[in-house]
C-alpha cells in the first residue's frame, strides 16, 4: 500500500502532499520536512530507494523518489509494493501530468493544486494503484474536467471570469514515451506555451519538468 | 465581514504588484460583502510575499475571509473557497475550519462543488471525527446516482477515509457496483472493496464471488483491481487462498497473453505490455503457490518462460523479472528454474544502475537462509557494494554481508568490516558493530583474534556500540587468562591514544586495574616491550578520572582501578590514598560514595584489603545474551546465599559497580546483608544495571515466589511481545510485571516501557531488568511498576513501547483497560 504521496520542490516548499492514513497537520509538516531532510541530502546518481524514515509507519516501509528538475516526487510505500513498480508509476504519474499540462513545470503543481490531486485521483485511490494506462488517465479527467466546466458556464455566468482559463489539451493520438524520457527542451516559444506562462505572471525562470528522472 | 488588521505587515516597503492587495484594501473599506480573490490570485500573493512572517499575514487575512463565506448561505463562490482552503492547508496552516463546508459541499447537487467536497474531506477529515458520519449519508446516495463520476467521487472518497461502520454500511452497494457493466466504477470498487476487507476482515466473504468473476474481464484497470483484491481476501483467510488456488490457471492464461501477446499501444511500456499489470499478478501466483505442489507446478513453464523472454535492458522489463525471481524462490518450483532465478539476481548484482543492484540485494536477504550457498557465490560483488557510495546500498550490502559471515570466511570478512566500520555513514555504524560483536562470537577462530576484533570495534566505533558490550568484553578477558598480559598492554597504550571512547576506556580501566601487576613487569611476549611505571599507569587512570568527557560511569571504573592497583604496586599506594581522598568529596554522589568506603577500606579494614581486592575469578560463560535479568526461582534463591558467604565476593564480575555494591554491605555492618543499600544514581547509569536488577529482584522477591499471578498478553506487533501480570499488595496498592520478549530474527535495543495512569493514581516505575531484546526470544525484559490507587477510580494504564531495531527507531501505544485477578477483587 502507498502510504503517502509528497511532491516538494528543491527547497522542501510542499506542492502536493496526499497521506492514505490519517496524520495530524502538525506532523504532516513534519514528516514532510525530514522526508525533505532524508532525500535531498542524497547525491542525483544513487538509487531511488531510501529505508529508514521514522515518522511516518513500520520498518519495512520504504521511500521511493524521483528527481525531476526542481521537484521530489516520493511515494512512501510498505513492502506489499514493488519498488521497481513504484518507481515506474512515479514515471507515469509525471508523464500524465505533462500531458495534462503540455511541458508542466512547477508552475503548473503550483497554480493547479486541485487539478493535480485530480489527476493523481485517477491513478492511486486510497493508497492502491488505481490506473496505469496513460490514455485512460487523460480521457477519464479531461471528460471530468469537460462535465464541471459546463455545469459552471449554466449555473454560474458570472463567475466565469474567476474561473481558470487554463485550457486543458486533448492528447491528441499516442505521444511517444520516448519524448519523456528523454532531455528535451520545451516549445517556449509556441503562443499557446507563452500564453500559458504569461497567466502566472512570474518573474522567477521557469522551471520545466523535462520529465528526465535525473 | 471582519478583517484581521494587519499593521504589522509592511506593504510601504515594496509596492503593491498583486492586485490582491487592491481587493483587500477595497474590502477593509467597505465593509460590505465581496467575494473572495479567486484562487491564482491568492496563490500569486503568498508567493510573492517576501518573508515568513508576510506570508503569514497574507494567509491569516485570506483563511478570514474564507471562514466569513463559509458563513454565508449559498454564495457560488464555495468551491473556489475550498480549493483555497486546501491550498492554504498544505502549506501547513490549520484548516480544521473548513470540515463542516467540506460536509455541505458534499451534499451539493452540482458537480463542481461535489468534486472539491470529496477532495476536501479526503484532506481534511479523520474517519474518527464525527464529521465523517456525516457524510456517509451522501456517499451511500453518490454511490447509486445516475452518473459515473459522482459515483467514482464517493468510491474514492469511501476507499480512502471509509470508517469500519461506513464500511459495513456500504458493502452491499460496493458488492453490486463490482457486478456493474461499467468498468471505470468496476476498478475502483475493486480497490473500495479491499479498503473494506482492511477495515472489517469479516466482509472478504461477501466479495469473494464477484472478485472470482472478474477475473474474466478484458479491462486491464479491472484486472487489475480484481487481483489487489483477490491478493487481499486470500492474505485475510486461508480459506479463501485455498478456494482461490483454482483460479492459477486463469491467472496463467493472462499473463501469457501478457508476454506473448505482441505490440500493444495501449499497454505497452518500454516494450514491455503492462508491466504493472505483470507484476500484480505474478505477486498473487507468489501467494497462491506458497508451500503448495500443485499449484506451483501449474506455474512452473509460465515462470520460466517470463524468465527468459523478459527484456532486460530497461527498469520496466527489470521490475518483472525482479517479480518474477521472488515468485520463483518463494513457491514449490523446480530446482532448474530456482538456479535460473539467482542468476538472474546475479546479473542484477552486476547491473550499473543502483537501483538494481539495490533490489538484487533485497531479494538475496530474503533466501540467504534457505539458499545460503546460491548467495555465497556471490560474496565478492556484495562485498564490493559496501564500498558504494549510497547509503541505501550500503545498508542492503551490510546486512547481507553479515548474513554471509561463516566460519570458513570470516578472518577475511571481518577485515571488510571492521574497514567499512571506519568510513560508514552514522546511523549505521550501531548496527554494523553489533553485527561484527555477533559475527565475532559466533566464528572467532581464536581468543587472540575475537579479543582483537573486539577491541578494533571499541577504538573505531566506541560510542556506538551497545550497553552491554563492556561486560561482554571484560568476561571476554577475564577467560582468556593466557592473553591477559598482552591485552592489558594493548588496551593500556589505545588508552594513551585516544580517551574519548567510553566504551574503550571502560574495558582499558577495568583491565588496567585487573592485571596491573602484568603491566607493571612489561615482560609480555606478544607485545613489543614497554616499561610501564607506577606513576605511568596511575597517569592514565587520573586522566581518565579528570577528563571532562568522561561519563559518570567511566570516572566509576577509573577509580575502582585505581583502588584495585592499591595492592598490585608497591611504591606509590599513598598516591592512591590520596586520589580516593580527593573524590571522597566528589560533587558525583556515586563516585563520592565509592571513594568513601574505599577511604574506609584503607584505614578502618586496612587488614582485609588485599582480599577485597582480588583479582576476578574466572567465571562461566554464560549465554550471549547474558540473562542477569531472568526471573527465575533459582536465580532470586542464589542471590542472597550467595551474598552471605563473605569470600565469593565477585559474584557477577562483569559489573564492576556491582562488587562495589556488595563490597559495601560487607563493610556497613554484617546484620544488613540482605538489604543492599540502593545507592543513588545506580540504576541510572547504564555500565551498573546489574545492580538495578538485584535490586529490583529482592524488592519483587515475595510476591513473585508467593503466588504466580495470571499472565496475558497485552501487545503483539512486529514480533514483540508485552505480557502482564499483576498481584495486589494491599487494599489500593498494586504490583504490575511487564514482561517483554522478541521472537524476530534481529536483536532490538534500546528497550524502554513507558507508563501513564489516571492522575488520582500514583505510579512508580522500578527499574527494567534491562534494555536488550536478544532475537528470538533467548531473554526478556522484565519491567515492575507500582501502583497506588486511593481513590480507587477505575484503573487504566497507557505503556509507551520505544526501541530500535536494525538502527531504526520504533515507538508504539498500548492501552491496557482490564488487569488480570483484579477485577475479581472489587473492582
Amino acid at each position: 500500500m502507498i502510504k503517502s504521496i509528497l511532491i516538494f520542490n528543491n527547497h522542501g516548499k510542499p506542492r502536493l502532499i496526499r497521506f492514505y492514513q490519517y496524520f495530524a497537520e502538525e506532523m504532516q509538516q513534519q514528516i514532510i520536512r525530514e522526508t525533505f531532510h532524508l532525500v535531498s541530502k542524497r547525491d542525483d546518481n544513487v538509487c531511488n530507494f531510501l529505508e529508514g524514515g521514522s515518522l511516518i509507519g513500520g520498518s519495512d516501509d520504504k521511500l521511493i523518489y524521483r528527481h525531476y528538475a526542481t521537484l521530489y516526487f516520493v511515494f512512501c510505500v510498505d513492502s506489499s509494493e514493488s519498488e521497481l513498480g513504484i518507481l515506474d508509476l512515479i514515471q507515469v504519474f509525471v508523464e500524465t501530468l505533462d500531458k495534462c499540462f503540455e511541458n508542466v513545470c512547477e508552475l503548473d503543481l503550483i497554480f493547479h493544486m486541485d487539478k493535480v490531486h485530480y489527476i493523481l485521483q485517477e491513478v492511486v485511490m486510497g493508497g492502491m494503484v488505481l490506473e496505469t494506462n496513460m490514455n485512460e488517465i487523460v480521457a477519464q479527467v479531461e471528460l471530468q474536467n469537460r462535465m464541471e466546466k459546463s455545469e459552471v458556464a449554466v449555473q454560474q455566468p458570472a463567475l466565469k471570469s474567476h474561473i481558470c482559463e487554463f485550457a486543458w489539451r486533448s492528447v491528441g493520438g499516442p505521444r511517444s514515451r520516448r519524448l519523456c524520457r528523454e532531455e528535451h527542451e520545451p516549445a517556449r516559444d509556441s503562443p499557446q506555451h507563452q500564453h500559458r506562462r504569461h497567466q502566472y505572471q512570474s518573474a522567477e525562470p521557469l522551471p520545466v519538468l523535462n520529465g528526465h528522472p535525473r | 465581514m471582519s478583517t484581521t488588521p494587519h499593521a504589522h505587515i509592511p506593504t510601504h516597503i515594496h509596492p503593491p504588484i498583486y492586485s490582491l492587495t487592491h481587493t483587500h484594501t477595497h474590502t477593509r473599506t467597505h465593509t460590505a460583502m465581496s467575494p473572495s480573490v479567486p484562487l491564482q490570485e491568492m496563490i500569486r500573493a503568498i508567493r510573492s510575499a517576501r518573508t515568513q512572517c508576510e506570508e503569514r499575514g497574507v494567509i491569516q487575512r485570506e483563511c478570514a475571509a474564507i471562514r466569513a463565506q463559509f458563513r454565508q448561505a449559498d454564495n457560488g463562490g464555495r468551491s473556489h473557497n475550498l480549493a483555497k482552503l486546501l491550498y492554504v492547508h498544505m502549506l501547513g496552516y490549520p484548516a480544521h475550519f473548513g470540515q463542516m463546508e467540506c460536509v455541505r459541499m458534499i451534499a451539493s447537487p452540482r458537480y463542481s462543488e461535489k468534486r472539491v467536497g470529496y477532495l476536501g474531506a479526503m484532506m481534511l477529515l479523520d474517519e474518527k471525527q464525527d464529521a465523517s458520519l456525516l457524510i456517509t449519508n451522501s456517499i451511500k446516495n453518490d454511490l447509486a446516482h445516475s452518473n459515473q463520476y459522482v459515483q467514482s467521487l464517493a468510491l474514492c472518497t469511501l476507499a480512502c477515509m471509509g470508517s469500519a461502520e461506513m464500511c459495513r454500511d456500504l458493502a452491499p452497494e460496493i458488492d453490486r457496483l463490482l457486478r456493474a457493466s461499467n468498468s471505470y466504477i468496476k476498478k475502483k470498487a475493486a480497490l473500495c472493496a479491499v479498503h473494506i476487507v482492511r477495515k472489517v476482515h469479516e466482509l472478504g466473504e461477501l466479495f469473494a464471488p464477484a472478485a472470482r468473476s472478474l477475473l474474466s474481464e478484458k479491462n486491464h484497470g479491472v484486472l487489475h483491481g480484481a487481483v489487489v483484491l483477490i491478493i487481499e481476501l486470500c492474505e485475510r483467510n486461508p480459506e479463501t487462498l485455498e478456494r482461490f488456488r483454482k483460479t492459477v490457471p486463469d491467472l496463467v492464461q493472462i499473463m501469457k497473453g501478457l508476454v506473448l501477446s505482441g505490440y500493444s499501444p495501449e499497454h505497452d511500456v518500454s516494450g514491455i505490455s503492462d508491466p504493472f499489470l505483470q507484476v500484480r499478478i505474478l505477486r498473487l501466483l507468489r501467494i497462491l503457490g506458497r508451500n503448495n505442489e500443485g499449484a506451483s507446478d501449474a506455474m512452473n513453464d509460465l515462470l520460466a518462460q517470463v524468465a527468459t523472454n523478459t527484456d532486460s535492458t530497461k527498469t520496466v522489463g527489470n521490475a518483472v523479472l525482479y517479480e518474477t525471481v521472488l515468485t520463483v524462490l518463494d513457491i514449490k518450483s523446480e530446482s532448474g528454474l530456482r538456479v535460473l532465478a539467482v542468476n538472474i539476481l546475479g546479473r542484477f548484482l552486476l547491473n550499473n544502475d543502483r537501483n538494481i543492484r539495490y533490489i538484487a540485494m533485497t531479494s538475496l536477504q530474503k533466501i540467504v537462509g534457505t539458499d545460503h550457498n546460491a548467495v555465497q557465490r556471490h560474496r565478492g560483488t556484495i562485498v564490493d557494494c559496501l564500498k558504494d557510495q549510497d547509503a541505501s546500498v550500503k545498508r542492503r550490502s551490510l546486512e547481507l554481508s553479515l548474513a554471509l559471515v561463516s566460519a570458513s570466511n570470516i578472518r577475511s570478512m571481518m577485515k571488510e568490516l571492521l574497514l567499512f566500520l571506519s568510513s560508514c555513514p552514522p546511523e549505521l555504524r550501531s548496527h554494523a558493530a553489533s553485527g561484527i560483536f555477533n559475527a565475532a562470537e559466533r566464528y572467532a577462530p581464536s581468543q587472540r583474534w575475537h579479543i582483537d576484533t573486539m577491541l578494533h570495534v571499541l577504538i573505531t566505533a566506541g560510542g556506538d556500540v551497545r550497553d552491554e558490550t563492556v561486560p561482554n568484553l571484560i568476561q571476554l578477558i577475564t577467560n582468556a587468562s593466557e592473553l591477559h598480559c598482552y591485552t592489558v598492554h594493548k588496551l593500556y597504550r589505545a588508552l594513551l591514544t585516544d580517551i574519548s571512547q567510553q566504551s574503550l576506556v571502560q574495558v582499558a580501566c577495568w583491565c588496567i586495574g585487573e592485571y596491573g601487576d602484568l603491566l607493571l613487569r612489561g615482560d609480555c611476549q606478544e607485545t613489543e616491550p614497554v616499561q610501564v611505571t607506577e606513576d605511568d599507569a596511575l597517569d592514565a587512570l587520573e586522566t581518565v578520572l579528570q577528563s571532562h568527557m568522561s561519563s559518570p560511569a567511566t570516572r566509576g571504573f577509573a577509580l575502582t582501578a585505581t583502588m584495585k592497583l592499591s595492592t598490585r604496586i608497591t611504591d606509590n599506594v599513598d598516591r592512591i590514598r590520596s586520589i580516593v581522598s580527593i573524590y571522597g568529596s566528589c560533587i558525583d554522589v556515586e563516585l563520592q560514595q565509592r571513594a568513601v568506603e574505599y577511604n574506609a577500606l584503607f584505614k578502618k579494614y586496612d587488614h582485609m584489603r588485599a582480599a577485597v581486592l582480588e583479582r576476578m575469578p574466572v567465571i562461566e560463560k554464560n549465554s550471549p545474551g547474558h540473562t542477569n535479568g531472568e526471573f527465575t526461582g533459582e536465580a532470586i534463591r542464589d542471590i542472597p546465599t550467595a551474598k552471605i558467604k563473605q569470600g565469593e565476593l565477585p559474584l557477577l564480575p562483569q559489573q564492576p559497580a556491582n562488587q562495589v555494591c556488595d563490597l559495601l554491605d560487607l563493610l556497613g555492618g554484617s546484620e544488613e546483608t540482605l538489604q543492599p543499600s540502593p545507592a543513588p544514581g545506580l540504576s541510572i547509569n547504564a555500565a551498573s544495571t546489574a545492580g538495578g536488577d538485584l535490586l529490583d529482584l529482592l524488592g519483587g522477591l515475595e510476591p513473585a515466589l508467593l503466588a504466580p499471578a495470571p499472565t496475558v498478553p497485552v501487545y503483539e506487533k512486529g514480533g514483540v511481545t508485552l505480557t502482564l501480570s499483576c498481584e495486589k499488595q494491599s487494599d489500593t496498592g498494586l504490583t504490575v510485571t511487564l514482561t517483554a520478549s522478541n521472537s524476530t530474527d534481529s536483536d532490538i535495543s534500546s528497550f524502554t516501557l513507558q507508563a501513564a495512569v489516571p492522575k488520582s493514581v500514583q505510579l512508580h516505575m522500578k527499574a527494567p531488568s534491562g534494555d536488550y531484546l536478544p532475537a528470538r526470544g533467548t531473554a526478556k525484559v522484565i519491567q515492575m511498576v507500582v501502583l497506588n490507587n486511593p481513590n480507587k477510580v477505575n484503573l487504566k494504564m497507557r505503556v509507551r513501547i520505544s526501541y530500535t531495531r536494525q538502527a531504526s527507531a520504533f515507538q508504539d501505544t498500548v492501552q491496557i483497560d482490564s488487569f488480570p485477578g483484579l477485577d475479581a477483587a472489587g473492582h
